[in-house]
């Protein structure tokens, strides 16, 4: 079960990034997802980095990076003292992540529509090794816009890529959506979907954890409308 | 004679029985030669259709969950047309791959502009810790392709084209190969387009090298033999964009007063179907044509 003391720790660990004492909505559109991702559902410890088994989660959307960093620096992945040094020269963290400086970060990303594509050879990567290791990937709305995820999320549902979990969230920040056609896509393409509160935890964990034996999922998290 | 291409895709069907770590990612083009080790190896042949993007992103999920992909297509569909994947979902992932291309610089020349990529390796020269091996026979190209996968997660391009010299040489990873010794400059040869060079500077006093792996570029042994020779002139003969390499001899000469002709395919489009022979004497890549331009330049 989420522990709230933990989760309550997350906008301070935000804090030592951005110098603000509370955050809006647009810093904080991933956090529960994460939250919820990490606590609950990953199966990846700071001790498991390595493990050719661990379930992985790939971050897609890079920008705005500060709650993944934050999640990773409360559950362990890195120490708190780097925090503060968010985005400077000598810091391993940056603006958008990088996988060969920061523990637990399973690709660099930044460049929309790239974490998708990279999540399908994932799992058929781990499929052909026989793992039981899930890919989880994280992306946006307004990125799956990019034509990379469509050439994805078509040949992932067509082949029944059972061990891809994709998360969208949704801030409705792409510049042509309408209500419902990011589930409607997936689900045009043989996918599993789900539409959830992306606040609400126990939604999430429901959601992430629908099983889905024969196909890949998608959850549509909803979080407030970027203003910005 | 066999292609290089059918030699490929044979050697890669037996790689695929070999070694479990390799996996071969298609997109359509040379998928039907793959048939059988398909139903040998249903996970580790992967074919995702007209989707070049995904083919580059597919290997590197591939190798981020420990396999050693191998991708294939057109050259123009596997560096040009994903080529921020290459740099991103490779190179910046930090993951290798080895990537064989079909094509060259005018295979399809009857396809024209859309089919051909003799840009190919200027472009992944703006990229950092990329082999490049050009391999002149199907014999090369079966030694370089194993050496490749072999090669731990190494990030390595393999151009394939259907010309082909008559005789294969033993591939040197390592480093280029002298064939002939002169004093009157050095003659750099790379794959497919030895026979022709070494028609052509028949009965001149030069030095022939022979490159079927031109990245990294084997500087030590230009040096040595340039200072070999009484003249600091080279030549690079090179089966796609001319002067690709130029900019490596001249780091590998910066301290000696040199001349350097570049000889390849021209930047302009020719605009013109045919065969691909035609577009080799087109472009002055046959005998008669470097026999020209090197005669010219060597004085």
């Amino acid at each position: 079960m989420t522990d709230n003391r933990e989760y309550a720790d997350l906008d301070g660990l935000m804090s030592l990034m951005t110098g603000d004492e509370k955050h809006g909505p647009a810093a904080t559109s991933t956090l529960d997802v994460l939250w919820v991702l990490y606590d609950r559902v990953l199966r990846v410890s700071p001790h498991t980095v390595a493990d050719p088994d661990r379930d992985r989660f790939l971050l897609s959307k890079g920008h705005g990076p500060m709650a993944y960093y934050a999640v990773l620096a409360r559950k362990g992945f890195v120490p708190r003292a780097w925090l503060s040094g968010f985005g400077t020269f000598d810091s391993p963290l940056g603006f958008h992540p990088d996988r060969t400086l920061v523990p637990g970060v399973e690709i660099g990303s930044g460049s929309l529509g790239h974490g998708l594509p990279l999540a399908v050879g994932t799992a058929l990567g781990l499929k052909a090794r026989g793992s039981g290791a899930n890919t989880w990937v994280l992306v946006g709305d307004a990125e799956l816009d990019e034509g990379s995820n469509h050439e994805a999320v078509a040949y992932a549902g067509a082949v029944g890529l059972a061990g891809l979990n994709v998360v969208v969230v949704d801030n409705r920040s792409a510049r042509y959506g309408r209500p419902g056609r990011l589930e409607a896509g997936f689900a045009n393409e043989g996918w599993s979907t789900a539409h959830v509160d992306g606040r609400d935890h126990e939604a999430l964990f429901a959601a992430f954890t629908a099983p889905h034996p024969d196909r890949p999922h998608a959850v549509v998290a909803h979080v407030e409308r970027k203003t910005d | 004679m066999e292609s290089m291409r059918e030699r490929f895709t044979a050697t890669a069907s037996q790689l695929l029985d070999e070694d479990p770590r390799v996996a071969v990612v298609l997109a359509v083009i040379s998928s039907d030669r793959f048939t059988e080790a398909k139903k040998a190896h249903p996970d580790r042949v992967i074919d995702v259709g007209i989707r070049e993007q995904l083919l580059i992103g597919v290997s590197g999920g591939l190798a981020l969950a420990g396999l050693r992909p191998i991708a294939h297509t057109f050259a123009s569909f596997l560096v040009e047309r994903p080529f921020e994947q290459v740099k991103l979902d490779l190179d910046h992932q930090g993951v290798g791959a080895v990537l064989v291309s079909a094509g060259g610089s005018y295979d399809m020349a009857s396809g024209g502009r859309t089919h051909q990529a003799p840009g190919d390796i200027a472009l992944l020269d703006t990229l950092d810790g990329w082999t490049v091996h050009v391999p002149g026979h199907p014999d090369e190209a079966e030694a370089l392709l194993r050496h490749a996968v072999a090669d731990g997660d190494s990030r390595v391009y393999i151009r394939l084209s259907e010309q082909a010299n008559r005789a294969a040489l033993p591939v040197r990873p390592e480093g280029f190969q002298r064939l002939r010794s002169g004093a009157g400059g050095v003659v750099v040869a790379v794959g497919p387009l030895l026979d022709a060079t070494l028609e052509a500077v028949e009965g001149l006093d030069v030095t022939v090298l022979y490159a079927s792996t031109v990245r990294p570029f084997d500087a030590p042994t230009l040096r040595a033999e340039v200072r070999n020779a009484a003249r600091s002139d080279v030549v690079l003969v090179e089966p796609y964009l001319a002067g690709t390499s130029v900019p490596y001899v001249a780091e590998a000469l910066c301290d000696v007063p040199h001349r350097v002709l570049g000889v390849g395919t021209g930047r302009e489009e020719l605009r013109r179907y045919g065969t691909w022979q035609e577009h080799v004497a087109a472009h002055g890549l046959d005998a008669a044509g470097l026999r020209k331009r090197l005669a010219g330049f060597l004085r």
